[in-house]
């Protein structure tokens, strides 16, 4: 087992690809390893945000679908109550219109039988005046019993 | 194992670099030839190898270092090149899972800003594994191809050309690397704390009383355990790697001569062999992380200032 120059020498080689090494290998393929790390952790924040984008507009989404019923049930509950309210009102309407017809017509009988009673009373004061002048075969001065038959009339 | 080679032969074959170097003038060669004058050449035996002092270069564990380097360094940088941010394919995601594995244990280890030391874990990680894993190919393949490869070319003797493919069984490789790391650690050092920083931590530590005329009957303490510590470093660093992937080899080699031993033996060996493959695996794979490991500690080391040790205790 010699010691010789080869010690040397394998020195010197040792050392020229050491610079080798750490000039032209190492920056590369660490700065190629740390860009894809770069890569791969900017893609799990960007899954991560898009995860939480989604449940956000999820939740937005069934946020405005229960606006929504609630709006329809509103606006239903509304009309139905409009519609109650125009029967109603139908109803109000109709029965005042009953009672005013009703009212009228019975006005109007009354009038009638007002008048149906006045025509009786004249005929009757009539009937009895021609009873009491054929009674009397009499011819009796209208004029001067006049008040007389008024009496008689407004008795019936 | 050649018919003519005896055991202890094969193994010292096994375990002989193909040195290149200069061999002084008149100086018997190994084939009885003497030199007329001093020649740059490749050294034929063990003996030849030593005679050529520290002058001389192992060219299989260079040359299948560097290549294996080169592959890494290039696959790499390669899939660098093409790699997206997109979603990971094929070669690109080994390579993110080695890279992403590899900052990890560099982040949990060395909490100090340097842009340099986990390409530097990553290198060494990589690197060392590919020259560990040159251990699970047989033993015989490649030394074999190679040696009958040059005689057919140079018209060399096979039995004259050695040829190691595991560089980390090479004390000078493994050694390499941890000087390397070790003018490293002494670089940061005082690039962090400056030149008086770095003397002081080598020499007011382990003991350190506040008053100067008693300090200064305890550094040259002080200074002798911190210049081993630091020392020890790189060596054990070096040698840990060294120790345990020459041991494999060594135990692929011995299994490789039972082979020859009859049909039981064959058998046995095969057995053997797929055994020890398959534990060395994890050896291959271990050293590797731990001299990266060690590296990243003695970084982190390097850039710890003494102010925080102090507020430590």
């Amino acid at each position: 087992m010699n010691i010789n120059l080869t010690l040397i020498g394998q020195s010197i080689t040792f050392l020229a690809f050491v610079w080798f090494c750490w000039k032209f290998v190492w920056p590369a393929l660490l700065g190629v390893m740390q860009e894809r790390e770069q890569k791969i952790a900017t893609g799990l924040q960007e899954a991560e945000r898009a995860e939480k984008d989604l449940e956000l507009a999820q939740r937005k989404a069934a946020e405005q679908l229960k606006e929504a019923k609630a709006q329809a049930a509103e606006i239903i509950d509304g009309a139905n109550k409009r519609a109650n309210q125009i029967v109603d009102e139908a109803k109000e309407a109709a029965r005042s219109e009953g009672d005013r017809l009703k009212a009228a017509a019975q006005a109007e009988i009354e009038q009638e039988v007002n008048r149906a009673k006045e025509q009786l009373r004249s005929r009757v004061a009539a009937l009895s005046v021609a009873g009491a002048e054929k009674i009397l075969s009499v011819n009796i001065d209208a004029k001067a019993h006049d008040d007389l038959i008024e009496k008689l009339a407004a008795e019936l | 194992m050649a018919a003519e080679q005896t055991a202890t032969g094969y193994i010292q074959h096994h375990l002989q670099n193909l040195a290149y170097g200069k061999l002084p003038a008149g100086y018997t060669r190994a084939d009885g030839s003497v030199l007329s004058e001093s020649t740059w050449t490749i050294a034929h035996s063990s003996q030849e190898a030593a005679d050529m002092g520290f002058w001389a270069v192992h060219l299989d564990t260079l040359g299948w270092s560097i290549g294996l380097g080169l592959i890494f360094c290039l696959l790499f940088a390669r899939a660098a090149k093409k790699a997206t941010a997109g979603v990971p394919t094929g070669f690109q995601s080994f390579v993110e899972v080695v890279v992403d594995f590899i900052d990890k244990t560099v982040k949990d280890t060395f909490p100090h800003r340097n842009s340099m030391v986990a390409p530097m874990a990553l290198t060494i990680f990589m690197w060392v594994f590919l020259m560990n894993l040159m251990d699970l190919i047989p033993v015989d393949w490649l030394p074999l191809a190679f040696a009958h490869g040059t005689s057919a070319i140079t018209g060399a003797d096979p039995h004259h050309v050695f040829f190691k493919v595991v560089p980390t069984t090479d004390l000078n490789a493994t050694l390499g690397m941890a000087l390397a790391v070790f003018v490293l650690m002494i670089f940061f050092s005082i690039k962090e704390k400056g030149a008086l920083g770095f003397v002081k931590e080598l020499t007011l530590h382990p003991f350190h009383s506040g008053k100067w005329y008693i300090d200064i009957f305890l550094i040259p303490f002080n200074f002798l355990l911190e210049a081993v510590s630091l020392i020890a470093k790189p060596v054990s660093l070096g040698l840990r790697l060294f120790g345990n992937l020459y041991a494999g080899e060594m135990i692929f080699i011995l299994i490789a001569i039972v082979f020859g031993v009859g049909v039981l033996g064959f058998i046995g060996a095969g057995l053997l062999q797929m055994g020890w493959a398959i534990f060395h695996i994890l050896v291959i794979t271990l050293q590797a992380f731990v001299f990266m490991v060690l590296t990243t500690v003695y970084m982190a080391m390097a850039h710890d200032r003494e102010e925080e040790h102090a507020h430590d205790q």
